[in-house]
């Protein structure tokens, strides 16, 4: 029983320390289904925002006023957290417990600057364009789309902080292994989500 | 805790107290199975003002507005907050238990679950006191919920999200549950058919349900926002709104009625004491009706102008999924089939549901044909058919599977006597309702209007209509009695009650708090039964008997709930008067603040020593 | 107990070799992806390409991007997996059919 919240060292740490406990396994199984659910309801706001962004209603389009530069830039932060999380998980199967952990706030920084940078980019069509939630169908539609994006970045955010200061003294054993592996994979799938939304609706939206 | 169980004297406050914070998945199933009755009641008492306000032409029992909130309110009501439920209530009773496991894969989420359908659904009928219940119709379509005015469509928003929050959490806690706790020799082709369906069923819940989120979110972006997706004048579309609903609603039917499927598969066998008739067969054709009822949602929209092509495709998508369930229908006539089938309330049921889902099934297949819906839509031939596999599949389901693991859930049985008053009053209501609505929308009676008018032909359809209502209510009546007189003076019912095949009959009735004392190890299908034919009617252990861990109650699910209950009161009100922000934010900081409690807050639950485990194991032997 | 300890240290070090190659993989998809995602905004930036190509291949690229951060970045491909990718494939075809209704057959 206490063998879970005893800490792990290389010479015993099991392969794949995330799944080998019952809880683990559960976790591991119960966030990968969340995530096939999630992709129906990115799939239900990226259809409704395929169907409504011609629907300008006067107001400025899509070649109009997207930036792809600023939309470059936050793709190489969002990617580059989806990197440092994949080495935050590679020193945890280490048991390199401070390691995980920097490179997971190294995740956290990048995933709050792309936040920042969308943040900006929103305020900058609102203000710059008259562009907003509710300017059009349009605009409605990228808003509840991009918006909803940034929403489960920042839940994401929220939930990292929250392990990390759960565990900042507890070091890494088989109890909350499960917990950070279960936050990479969220994370990753977020990245995911925004490699379709800036293909879809920032480079299709700049071709027309 | 196992003193109280055991000497069963307590006070009512810990009582209480212990069903507010448990996370015991039996317990959760008791809750479920209450408020999905007392909604019921709701949605019934519903219907019977519809019935007399139809009950002659151009009636005034209601006015017209209030109607309309009546039509929606019963529909929103029965199938959210009264049949998933209860099915719900039931999955959490028996799946565990069937599959060997001590609990569900996340008990507080299981909890979180409850108490999120608990607080929408209240949520959702506080609205008949603050002004008036959602009035759009259980569909809320986009152009006339958009227009409605007053909060009621507001309320069905808030109130859906809620609880459909928690349906969505349910539906991956058994997913999670099936995969990874079955006992040790419980391989998926040996589990029985309930949890094989309420599995699949699981799988609809998870890919359905996101659909209807967006659709509420953009709803509610829309009414309280001014955001433009549904809103024609700056480019919206209100076809949106329809497509997303019934991408959520077909399959939500399926919801409601497989895990049934899978109900009566195990009502069939163990009461013709008789192996299920094609198990492999029944399997793939639950996965089968799944896999099609994702791509036929537009049978609901044939009248909306598609086209031919569009309409077409979806036509042939429906009437294939006949097939599958033509094999179900058949398999379990073959199970009774050289059986020795004996008679009770369950099986009654179970009866009267083939015949009664086959017919709404074959309506099922005329409404489909895109050409002759025309026709149909929007009449009383299509309330016919929904309420035929609705009430004759789901509403009979419920009863049978109530009768079936009543002694399971509660220790005792039902009295059989009543039950079939039930029955009877029920079915031959049932019958008498709607059967006759085929007719009266063949001959144009409109659904969804207030009134029908005189000299048309449809006063006795509606007169025979609203007759077979009451005794619906009748048996529903009978029914609640024989709920509380077997509470009160009912016979006990020992661990295996029907002489059984599954692994939930091989425990005490209730069991433990702990379900078993060693999981069990299992040698084939129908595992109770392969040990009272070629064993000693006994389970063998299928783990050594060691320290168990058990999770432990928690406040916070009810805590969560509520906070969500006061964010969505605010929510709605906020557009009358800025003071409802408060509302709002507060209730949602509440909430999230409960969710930091519980992910920083040590709780790794408790062990029951082996040494109370050792004792009643050596209690069962003697 | 020294044949043991031997054992512990080379299952360690075996461990450890099989780990770098992965995490190699991993830095080479990583690698990929971003070469795939300069592709698709160096078409759409300097519209170079026939229009009625783009929309296919900035698709592609998507997909096969999403393709690495499954299978690698996620593990979808290593051992255990089988139960996660099958409902992600069912989430999949469902976002298919949603897709679908809302592009093909939504108007007005």
């Amino acid at each position: 029983m206490s063998q879970e919240h005893s800490n792990l060292f290389p010479d015993v740490m099991p392969d794949t320390p995330e799944r080998v406990t019952h809880e683990g396994k559960n976790k591991f199984f119960g966030l990968w289904f969340f995530l096939g659910g999630e992709t129906v309801l990115f799939a239900s706001l990226f259809g409704t925002y395929l169907a409504l962004k011609n629907s300008t209603a006067g107001g400025p389009s899509s070649e109009e006023i997207f930036g792809l530069e600023l939309v470059f830039v936050m793709t190489m932060l969002l990617l580059t957290s989806s990197l440092t999380s994949v080495y935050a998980m590679y020193h945890m199967r280490n048991a390199d417990f401070k390691k995980m952990v920097l490179w997971l706030s190294i995740t956290g920084l990048l995933g709050t600057g792309f936040l920042a940078f969308e943040v900006y980019e929103f305020a900058h069509y609102i203000t710059e364009y008259g562009f907003s939630f509710r300017s059009s169908a349009f605009g409605s539609a990228f808003f509840s789309l991009v918006g909803f994006h940034g929403g489960h970045v920042l839940f994401g955010l929220c939930w990292l902080l929250a392990i990390l200061i759960r565990n900042a003294k507890r070091g890494l054993n088989l109890y909350n292994a499960p917990k950070f592996n279960t936050f990479s994979l969220y994370w990753h799938f977020i990245d995911v989500v925004w490699v379709f939304i800036f293909t879809v609706v920032y480079l299709m939206g700049k071709v027309g | 805790m196992s003193s109280i169980a055991a000497t069963g004297k307590r006070g009512f406050g810990s009582f209480l107290w212990d069903y507010l914070t448990t996370v015991d998945h039996k317990k959760i199933a008791h809750l479920y199975i209450a408020g999905g009755a007392f909604f019921f009641i709701l949605g019934g008492i519903e219907a019977l003002i519809i019935r007399i306000q139809l009950i002659k032409p151009e009636n005034d029992f209601v006015s017209a507005g209030f109607y309309n909130e009546i039509i929606t309110m019963h529909g929103t009501t029965m199938i959210f907050l009264a049949a998933m439920p209860i099915m719900i209530g039931l999955m959490n009773a028996a799946i565990p238990l069937q599959i060997g496991a001590r609990d569900v894969a996340f008990p507080f989420l299981n909890s979180l679950s409850f108490w999120l359908f608990m607080f929408g659904g209240l949520l959702l009928n506080v609205s008949f006191m603050t002004g008036g219940a959602p009035d759009a119709g259980w569909t809320n379509y986009a152009s006339l919920a958009m227009n409605s005015s007053g909060h009621g469509v507001d309320y069905y928003i808030a109130g859906l999200q809620i609880a459909g929050a928690g349906t969505l959490m349910g539906g991956i806690n058994f997913l999670a549950t099936v995969v990874t706790m079955r006992a040790p020799g419980m391989t998926y082709m040996r589990m029985p058919l309930f949890t094989w369906a309420s599995f699949i069923t699981s799988v609809l819940i998870l890919f359905a349900f996101p659909a209807l989120t967006v659709n509420l979110f953009l709803l509610m972006f829309d009414r309280m926002f001014d955001s433009a997706i549904f809103d024609v004048a700056l480019g919206g579309n209100t076809i949106i709104y329809q497509h997303l609903f019934w991408i959520f609603g077909h399959p939500e039917v399926y919801i409601l009625i497989l895990p049934f499927f899978g109900a009566f598969s195990d009502i069939f066998s163990t009461f013709a004491r008789k192996r299920l008739f094609g198990y492999t067969a029944m399997v793939f054709a639950t996965m089968i009706i799944a896999f099609l009822g994702f791509m036929v949602w537009a049978h609901h929209m044939f009248t909306v102008g598609l086209g031919p092509v569009a309409n077409s495709i979806f036509s042939v998508g429906t009437m294939a999924i006949a097939v599958p369930t033509g094999i179900k229908i058949f398999n379990w006539l073959f199970t009774m089939w050289g059986g020795q089938l004996k008679i009770n309330s369950a099986v009654l049921w179970a009866l009267a549901f083939i015949p009664s889902f086959t017919i709404g099934g074959m309506t099922g297949v005329m409404l489909g044909s895109a050409v002759a819906d025309y026709q149909y839509h929007d009449t009383y031939f299509v309330i016919g058919h929904f309420h035929y596999v609705i009430v004759g599949g789901t509403v009979f389901g419920i009863f049978a599977a109530l009768h079936y693991w009543w002694p399971k859930m509660f220790g005792r049985v039902l009295n059989e006597a009543m039950g079939q008053v039930t029955f009877w009053l029920f079915f031959i209501g049932f019958h008498l309702t709607f059967f006759i609505q085929h007719f009266l929308g063949l001959m144009g009676m409109p659904r969804r209007y207030w009134v029908f008018l005189k000299d048309q032909g449809l006063e006795l359809g509606n007169v025979i209509s609203s007759i077979g209502a009451f005794f619906m209510a009748a048996g529903v009546i009978v029914f609640v009695y024989n709920i509380i007189h077997s509470a009160a003076k009912g016979e006990k019912a020992d661990a295996d009650p029907w002489d059984a095949r599954t692994l939930e009959w091989t425990v005490s009735s209730p069991p433990p708090y702990y379900n078993f004392e060693q999981l069990p190890l299992v040698r084939g299908l129908d595992p109770l039964w392969i040990e009272k034919m070629e064993g000693d009617g006994k389970m063998s252990p299928g783990e050594p008997l060691d320290d168990v861990h058990m999770p432990n109650n928690s406040f916070i699910p009810f805590l969560m709930g509520l906070g969500f209950f006061i964010a969505g009161y605010g929510f709605i009100h906020q557009t009358d008067n800025s003071l409802w922000y408060i509302a709002l934010y507060g209730g949602m900081a509440f909430s999230i603040g409960c969710m930091v409690v519980r992910s920083l807050k040590d709780d790794y639950g408790y062990y029951i020593p082996k040494e109370e485990l050792q004792k009643a194991v050596e209690e069962e032997a003697k | 107990m020294a044949e043991e300890s031997k054992d512990n240290l080379e299952a360690q070090s075996f461990k450890k070799q099989k780990s770098k190659e992965e995490m190699q993989r991993q830095l080479i998809s990583f690698g990929l992806m971003i070469v795939f995602t300069l592709i698709a905004f160096a078409i759409v930036i300097t519209d170079s390409i026939d229009s009625m190509y783009v929309v296919p291949i900035l698709f592609i690229m998507a997909f096969v991007q999403a393709a690495f951060q499954f299978y690698y970045f996620m593990h979808l491909k290593d051992k255990g997996h089988a139960m996660p990718a099958l409902l992600m494939y069912g989430g999949v075809w469902c976002a298919f059919l949603t897709l679908c209704a809302l592009m093909v057959i939504t108007w007005w």
